[in-house]
């Protein structure tokens, strides 16, 4: 009973975390006025079961070598992996203000130059995963015990290096690899279905050689269950497609193609805090 | 008394081998061209330090950066067109931009691709490279001075391409010789003019000064195995001390080692130039002895243009 008990106040923590990030990211967004708002709210689920639950890391000693890695591949969800970064102690939270200010550590696409806690540079699609798989390589090489967690973005998945990555890692048996892909089904053009559609998605992955799971990415407990999964799968990579929505939780972009890079106004951004604060929206 | 020709491939092999024995940081990292690089024996011996990615050169370097922010030095290794142009975005971002440590081989470069033609004959690679910060690019002259300059490569934190002809080659260097990291090296003392050259050009650079000693000009020649960072003190001071000034390469004479001297010595002590080597046109199939000829790299041809630069010393 004490373990249902633990378990219901650990999906509810990791919930409210994922609120806390979403807060942030649209408070980071609209304080500068525009960014990629709709990619990050969909990621910020699966970013707070990663960093406040599930992943070996340690803020204090950003480089541990056995460190789990996390890659950000589709690189524009900078701000929402920022306010995980933040939120999880690798800096302050107030240098979230700085988002793409002149100098900033903090700037749209991923930089693990600038940033503290960011393991790749990423911005340019489908190399993030390519290094990712690299990073794998490298664990595998030194018997190291630590996971490369990436994510990539479902229009990203229409680069070709993404395949020639995936096929590289189901060849190699990388086990140590859990890859999501943040199916929010649009991309700047419309939706990606219309664009160039990817389906069968869960299939092509299967097809070269990854364990492939199809989740809801806005469940925090079927999140955790799926990489549960993932880490019992011995001698494949594994796959969790997150069906997610594009601009979950903001009023003025869940759910719109137009909400993959806009413009949010300081009246927009904080009517959504209040609303999350409410707890009318999620 | 030069040494027995050995293949450049051979050698950097077994050089790598050898680093690799000392360095457990170093992978090699392969797309389906290691029997092209005679790099079997690495994987021979470091069977779980060899990653082959298959045809898949784009995904070779992003792995390559993986490896490198995991803290490996990663050695990687295709045809020069195939190494520069055909993942240029990845080099860029992923090895260059993102900070990481990626030897990149790329081999054959320009008319050493030979019977592969067109499509495998990078005139522009040079050029490509050239034009990303922090990139540092060695042409080795011979295997004499791959093998010296292989510690050196590995030594330096930062990304590093490598043209690397595959082959014999003359050799340039004997056991005497003392690799200088970044520093161009006069093989010949000369007071009328002065010839640049890198790669196999400096061969045929060679060839000239001799023929024309005969005829009582006084050449002098530099190897520039390190177009960038280019030696501008050397590369300044050689101007300053001949009046004139001919660069040869094995690349067009658009972006590469002419391109870079010009850009040093306009600014900083302007001598009549010329520069030798492919003039804004694509490859083909050809033997080499074929393709400097019409392309008008050999030693011929830089006497000529020697001749032209002489004329125009005020």
């Amino acid at each position: 009973m004490a373990e249902i008990t633990n378990q219901k106040e650990r999906i509810q923590q990791l919930e409210a975390k994922a609120v806390e990030l979403r807060k942030s990211t649209i408070e980071m967004i609209g304080k500068l006025g525009v960014g990629h708002i709709g990619g990050c709210l969909s990621i910020c689920d699966v970013l707070s079961a990663l960093y406040f639950d599930v992943m070996k890391i340690d803020p204090s000693n950003k480089d541990w070598q056995e460190r789990d890695r996390f890659i950000l591949s589709k690189g524009h969800g900078g701000p929402a992996l920022y306010a995980a970064l933040a939120h999880r102690g690798y800096f302050d939270i107030q240098l979230l203000d700085t988002l793409n200010r002149s100098n900033t550590n903090l700037p749209s696409h991923c930089d693990k130059i600038l940033t503290p806690g960011v393991d790749m540079t990423a911005g340019s699609l489908a190399q993030g995963f390519s290094a990712a798989i690299g990073m794998a390589l490298g664990a595998k090489i030194d018997k190291n015990p630590c996971r490369i967690f990436t994510l990539i973005g479902d229009g990203e998945s229409q680069e070709g290096q993404i395949w020639e990555a995936a096929m590289l890692a189901g060849s190699q048996q990388l086990d140590n690899v859990i890859a999501f892909v943040d199916y929010n089904k649009m991309q700047i053009d419309g939706y990606t279905q219309e664009v160039n559609g990817l389906e069968p998605l869960d299939l092509k992955w299967k097809a070269f050689g990854w364990h492939v799971q199809v989740i809801d990415g806005h469940d925090i407990q079927q999140i955790l269950d799926s990489i549960e999964r993932a880490d019992d799968e011995k001698g494949r990579p594994s796959m969790i497609i997150l069906n997610t929505i594009k601009g979950k939780g903001a009023y003025f972009a869940e759910g719109l193609v137009g909400s993959h890079n806009m413009p949010v106004t300081e009246e927009m951004w904080k009517k959504a805090v209040a609303m999350l604060d409410e707890g009318e929206v999620i | 008394m030069a040494l027995e020709q050995r293949e450049v491939r051979e050698v950097y092999t077994e050089a790598l081998i050898e680093m690799a024995e000392k360095d457990e940081r170093i992978v090699l990292v392969e797309a389906d061209l290691m029997k092209a690089a005679k790099s079997l024996p690495f994987k021979e011996k470091f069977p779980e330090r060899t990653i082959d990615v298959g045809i898949a050169e784009a995904n070779m370097m992003g792995v390559a950066s993986g490896l490198s922010a995991f803290g490996k030095i990663p050695f990687t290794h295709t045809f020069t067109p195939f190494a520069t142009r055909r993942c240029l975005d990845q080099i860029t971002i992923s090895v260059a931009y993102a900070g990481l440590n990626v030897k990149m081989m790329g081999s054959d470069p320009g008319v050493a691709a030979e019977l592969n033609g067109g499509t495998h004959m990078s005139f522009e690679d040079v050029g490509i490279m050239r034009s990303i910060p922090n990139m540092v690019i060695f042409e080795p002259v011979d295997s004499v001075q791959l093998k010296q300059a292989m510690p050196h490569i590995i030594n330096h934190y930062g990304p590093v391409y490598i043209r690397m002809f595959r082959k014999k080659t003359e050799q340039i260097f004997d056991e005497k010789y003392t690799f200088n990291w970044c520093k161009a090296e006069q093989l010949k003392e000369g007071s009328d003019v002065v010839i640049m050259a890198t790669g196999l050009m400096v061969k045929e650079s060679l060839d000239a000064a001799n023929q024309l000693k005969e005829e009582g000009i006084s050449v002098k020649v530099l190897n520039i195995h390190t177009v960038k960072p280019l030696d501008k003190e050397a590369v300044i001071q050689a101007a300053k001390d001949t009046g004139a000034v001919v660069t040869a390469e094995n690349h067009n004479i658009i972006n590469g080692l002419g391109s870079a001297v010009a850009e040093v010595l306009t600014e900083n002590y302007p001598v009549p130039m010329k520069r030798i080597g492919v003039k804004d046109h694509f490859g083909e199939v050809g033997k080499m002895d074929f393709l400097m000829n019409k392309y008008e790299m050999k030693a011929k041809h830089i006497i000529e243009a020697v001749k032209e630069v002489i004329g125009k010393k005020g």
